[in-house]
């Protein structure tokens, strides 16, 4: 009897001390999961599931589901989410039982015609194959300082795919049935040349140079010479002057485009998205400006 | 100043500077090269390390003590101690999600990394094998955390920077950040032999 104890003992000791050890947290864990069990509000699980679920971060929330919380606690708009639009904004109206307002949806457009052969390229630029690094040099390899550098960090950030590099021109190309007005590209593009603008039809100035006419003849042949040709054809004076660039009053605008005819450089343009074929989809994602350029970096 | 004070200031130097547990003892890397991309997940990595190391080497010390030793279990210990540093890592997540959300927001997304972070592993083992005391445990997992997020922030900070340079195309991406925690770790073998 004794001698059995013995030859058991270093096993059984073991086995009872490790074996109690992993019990005794298995019972801890199990009573903490019930004790501090959390309780969903069910309409957040409904509301995450009708949100797109892109996590994109539009909103201002870190994901779709912080969002949901934060309608649910009454912290967000019902129409925060940007990318779902006026459906997914009804769609949440109902799962609270309240009303929506119904919001413009907007989408991105390019303010910029500075594309290859129309605006002036004075350096060869060899650095990383992006915008924003590109900007970091302090020095525009593009003779105009505010136009479109096309290295495409748009496209890259664009998290929709709704961005495309065109081939020619070296310009962006938003893709205006994918692009879901979440505003990425806006924030991410150095020259602020992107911006949101209705999805309607338009009459818009696409550039943003606020140089004299002089220097902008000098580096892009789509520039805004401040002619000021435009504020005196607009029969209807929605176009100013104020600060040194072309305005154009959208509210009293009527759309009847005498501005956009007269333009000499031609730099006002009408439906400046609707330019753009839908259909003309594939991603580039090699830039062609005439620079060569390394790998862009992640 | 008295002698205790001047083992807890020997133990807290020893541990940031001279053994840092990166870049001395090149344990818990995988941490320090993933997280630490920018600095502010850097700081919630580090934030959250050094509140599991204190409170996984504190209850690892107990065991040791109390019921590993008493049965002459030592070899059990790498099991004993991942047991509990797993476990201990769930309670604690259970918890804060519940009772402290907003804390739970800025560390929960690290505290499931840590479950099987090698740096917390060391710091028990470490702890039990220099023979301190239940207070000296605790100063030196505080300080072995703080050298941990110390390191990390200063490669995150780094990194960031890093992203905007002219690399050569055969450097890019992790071979640079290596090198870049090589010569970290070279700077910081100047302390050697301070504290004895
Ligand atoms: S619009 Fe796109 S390609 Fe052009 S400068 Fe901005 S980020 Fe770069
Ligand atoms: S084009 Fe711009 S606004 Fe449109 S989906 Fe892409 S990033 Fe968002």
């Amino acid at each position: 009897m004794n001698m059995t104890w013995t030859s058991i003992q270093p096993i059984l000791i073991p086995v009872i001390v490790v074996g109690g050890l992993g019990m005794a947290f298995g019972v801890l864990l199990a009573w903490f999961a019930k004790k501090f069990a959390i309780k969903f509000d069910p309409a957040i699980e409904k509301i995450e599931s009708v949100l797109p679920g892109v996590n994109c971060g539009a909103c201002g929330f870190p994901g779709c589901s912080a969002l949901a919380e934060a309608i649910v606690r009454g912290d967000a708009p019902i129409d925060s989410c940007p990318v779902g639009g006026t459906r997914t904004w009804q769609e949440i109206g109902r799962v609270l039982g309240k009303e929506v307002s119904v919001r413009e949806t907007r989408k991105a457009v390019l303010i910029c015609q500075g594309g290859n052969e129309v605006a002036t390229t004075q350096a060869i630029y060899r650095g990383v194959a992006d915008c924003r690094a590109a900007t970091v040099y302090g020095v525009s390899f593009k003779a105009c300082h505010y136009g479109c550098l096309g290295l495409g960090s748009c496209q890259r950030i664009c998290p929709f795919e709704a961005i495309r590099m065109d081939e020619t021109t070296g310009l962006p190309v938003i893709i205006g049935s994918r692009c879901t007005g979440c505003g990425r590209c806006v924030k991410e593009c150095p020259r602020s040349v992107l911006t949101l603008l209705p999805a309607r039809d338009l009459v818009v100035v696409a550039c943003t140079s606020p140089d004299t006419a002089r220097s902008v003849k000098a580096v892009c042949r789509k520039g805004c010479i401040k002619c000021q040709l435009c504020v005196k054809v607009c029969p209807v004076k929605a176009i100013s002057f104020p600060d040194g660039k072309i305005r154009i009053d959208r509210k009293i605008c009527t759309l009847c485009g005498l501005c956009v005819d007269k333009c000499p450089t031609g730099c006002i343009v009408r439906n400046i998205r609707n330019s753009v074929p839908a259909e003309a989809s594939s991603s580039v994602p090699v830039p062609a400006v005439p620079v060569e350029v390394e790998e862009p970096m992640r | 100043m008295s002698d205790g004070l001047v083992t807890i200031l020997k133990i807290f130097i020893g541990a940031v500077f001279v053994d840092n547990i990166v870049l001395a003892r090149y344990i818990g890397l995988c941490p320090f090269i993933g997280m630490s991309s920018s600095v502010s997940n850097g700081l919630g990595m580090g934030m959250s390390v050094t509140f599991v190391m204190v409170l996984a080497s504190l209850v690892t010390w107990t065991l040791w003590r109390f019921l590993l030793v008493p049965f002459e279990l030592e070899y059990m210990r790498i099991m004993v101690f991942i047991l509990v540093i797993a476990s201990l890592v769930q309670l604690v997540e259970i918890m804060l999600r519940k009772s402290l959300p907003n804390l739970y927001k800025a560390m929960g997304i690290y505290l499931p990394l840590i479950t099987t972070n090698c740096a917390i592993l060391a710091v028990t083992f470490l702890g039990v094998d220099y023979q301190y005391s239940a207070a000296q445990v605790v100063v030196y997992s505080i300080s072995v955390a703080l050298g941990f997020t110390l390191a990390l922030v200063l490669l995150a900070g780094i990194r960031e920077r890093i992203r905007f340079t002219r690399t050569p195309a055969f450097f890019q991406g992790y071979p640079v950040v290596f090198i870049t925690v090589s010569l970290l770790a070279l700077a910081l073998l100047g302390f050697r032999g301070l504290v004895r």
